[in-house]
């Protein structure tokens, strides 16, 4: 691997601000990694032309009072980007080209970013697997036939095998934590309100949060530091105090309270993520935290409670795709077929499928007993957490009940693929912030993921539980460039 | 419960997709084995339960009522589907 692509963002950012790098330097190499990563599928839209243009106008006239001056990244294609084709990995938005910028993004281009394109995720984020994109699914690098995990396995993918030094990912049911935990890389949900939603393409509003995703840590806080800001135009959006999460980084996390939640325990959960969870145990303790036992008795009920909220929402939000003002449209013989066409033949099987789940669970007649039933169930989940942190500081899982699985392996079970979730979703129906960080491997050598659940608004007190753990963990990803020939 | 093949089309027509048998028959298949694993919610009783509509317990902040122009009508039509300057081109509603 080239010397500057295997950087952490921190250590580019010192590069730069030092003058041993230049922006041109760092986005070229970047660039040349990401050109010979075809066989990854990791890039929906490639902008290499523009970034050179915009790291050579950076290096005449640099700018280092900014966080990542001159600093190249590669964003998932669910965050919509002025003038450069955002997808969301769909056929009906693949055409479609946004006269506006997301927040995130721009807060990311506001401290020096620069964009080197948009990478791939499951069509508007509905999928574990990355199986569902239109434009193919996005291979692990970890190994050619597993998948990356999803929603935002483009991101994770690029993160894993070095073609951006940080990236964005949007997180709806654990879609920045499981492909993480696969590819052996940090990603952090960040609190529901604290990065506005402004221009991601919609696909659960309330349980939608982007976060970054990147190979360490202290890279991790301080993108969360750029992209977390109120924002006016998205009305959930929570102005609270924020902190300077890269500057308050510590690793000091003596006394602090740690809860083990034994409902994680699940029938069927190999003893080597049993093993990985006890480890991370131990390491807390090392670390002065103290470990106390947790009970967090709905969690069974999370994954039938997202699957009934997530496609409601996910049915009234896309039912602006209707061929007429953006995107892909079919030829019908009136307007009503030319809808039922456009939607047909634009939107993929696991999209199509969750509008109709969507469209029942709030049809007359059934609201109550599935939406209605699901808010409610949804309320005792947050409960039980509220109960929790009257105990503790903190809460340690697995990520995932697996690590990565092979590409095919799931696409014809439906049900068998959602309960790749079932750690993560209770933690968005919450909308609590939480960390995956890669702990370790399994037998056959893929990567397993802790995850640390923290307090709404307090990213900074889980940044530092998961900057203390990743020190002892010491994890070193296998990544074997396979796919360069 | 059994989800049958009629309200199968009768929701597809609802979400405005087009299904024809074969994918009728398929998503019956799919949303019975979702709904049998989703049915696990009414082991709870949840009577006195308030429901949970958004996890962020603020109040909505007001704002003037201002118009932002960005004067942006060629850019947004140009994304529209149906080649026209001036409009969005929609198959005939009016006979």
């Amino acid at each position: 691997m080239n010397s500057i692509t295997s950087q952490s963002l921190t250590t580019l950012v010192k590069n730069i601000k030092n003058k041993k790098l230049s922006s041109q330097e760092v986005t070229k190499a970047f660039i040349e990694r990401s050109e010979k990563s075809k066989d990854l599928n990791a890039y929906i839209t490639e902008d290499y032309a523009n970034a050179l243009s915009k790291a050579k106008k950076f290096d005449q006239n640099p700018n280092f009072d900014l966080k990542i001056p001159g600093i190249p990244i590669a964003v998932k294609d669910l965050f919509c980007t002025y003038n450069v084709k955002t997808t969301a990995g769909s056929k009906i938005l693949s055409n479609f080209v946004p006269t506006y910028e997301s927040t995130v993004t721009q807060n990311i281009w506001n401290e020096g970013g620069i964009l080197l394109g948009k990478l791939n995720c499951d069509e508007f984020a509905m999928g574990s697997s990355n199986e569902t994109s239109f434009f193919g699914n996005v291979k692990n690098p970890i190994d050619k036939d597993l998948v990356p995990g999803g929603s935002s396995g483009g991101s994770a993918a690029a993160i894993s095998g070095h073609l951006t030094p940080i990236t964005i990912g949007t997180d709806t049911g654990g879609s920045i934590r499981q492909p993480a935990s696969f590819t052996g890389t940090v990603g952090l949900k960040p609190t529901y309100g604290s990065c506005s939603r402004y221009g991601i393409v919609a696909f659960a509003s309330s349980l939608d949060q982007a976060g970054p995703m990147a190979q360490s840590v202290e890279d991790c806080a301080l993108l969360q530091e750029i992209i977390s800001t109120y924002d006016p135009k998205d009305s959930t959006s929570i102005d609270f105090k924020r902190n300077s999460l890269s500057k308050e980084l510590t690793r000091e996390i003596k006394g602090k309270k740690i809860g083990i939640p034994k409902e994680y325990r699940v029938d069927g959960m190999p003893v080597e993520i049993e093993k990985l969870w006890q480890k991370g145990i131990e390491y807390a303790k090392d670390c002065g935290a103290e470990i106390i036992d947790i009970s967090l008795p709905h969690t069974k009920y999370a994954l039938p409670t997202y699957y009934i909220v997530a496609p409601a929402e996910a049915s009234s939000n896309l039912a602006r795709y209707d061929g007429v003002k953006y995107g892909f449209r079919s030829k019908g013989e009136n307007l009503i077929d030319m809808y039922e066409k456009t939607r047909s033949d634009g939107f993929g099987e696991e999209v199509q499928r969750r509008i109709i789940i969507g469209t029942y669970v709030l049809s007359s007649g059934y609201y109550d007993a599935y939406y209605l039933k699901a808010q409610k169930v949804r309320k005792l989940i947050k409960n039980d957490f509220d109960h929790a942190y009257k105990k503790v500081d903190a809460i340690i899982t697995p990520s995932t009940p697996s690590s990565a699985f092979k590409i095919g392996e799931k696409t014809n079970d439906p049900v068998s693929m959602y309960l790749n979730d079932i750690f993560t979703v209770p933690v968005n129906l919450a909308g609590l912030p939480a960390i995956s960080i890669p702990a370790g491997h399994d037998t056959k050598g893929y990567p397993l993921g802790l995850q640390i659940i923290g307090k709404a608004f307090q990213e900074q007190e889980l940044l530092n539980i998961a900057y203390a753990l990743e020190e002892k963990i010491n994890f070193k990803n296998k990544v074997n460039d396979w796919w360069i020939k | 419960m059994m989800i049958d093949l009629k309200t199968i089309k009768h929701i597809s027509k609802l979400s405005r997709i087009s299904v024809d048998e074969k994918k009728a028959q398929k998503l019956r298949v799919d949303l019975n084995s979702i709904f049998e694993f989703i049915e696990k919610l009414n082991e709870l009783k949840t009577d006195n339960v308030q429901p949970l509509t958004s996890v962020a317990e603020t109040t909505l902040k007001l704002r003037p009522d201002e118009v932002h122009s960005h004067n942006l009508r060629d850019e947004i039509i140009r994304n529209s589907p149906e080649d026209n300057k001036d409009f969005f081109v929609v198959p005939k509603v009016v006979e």
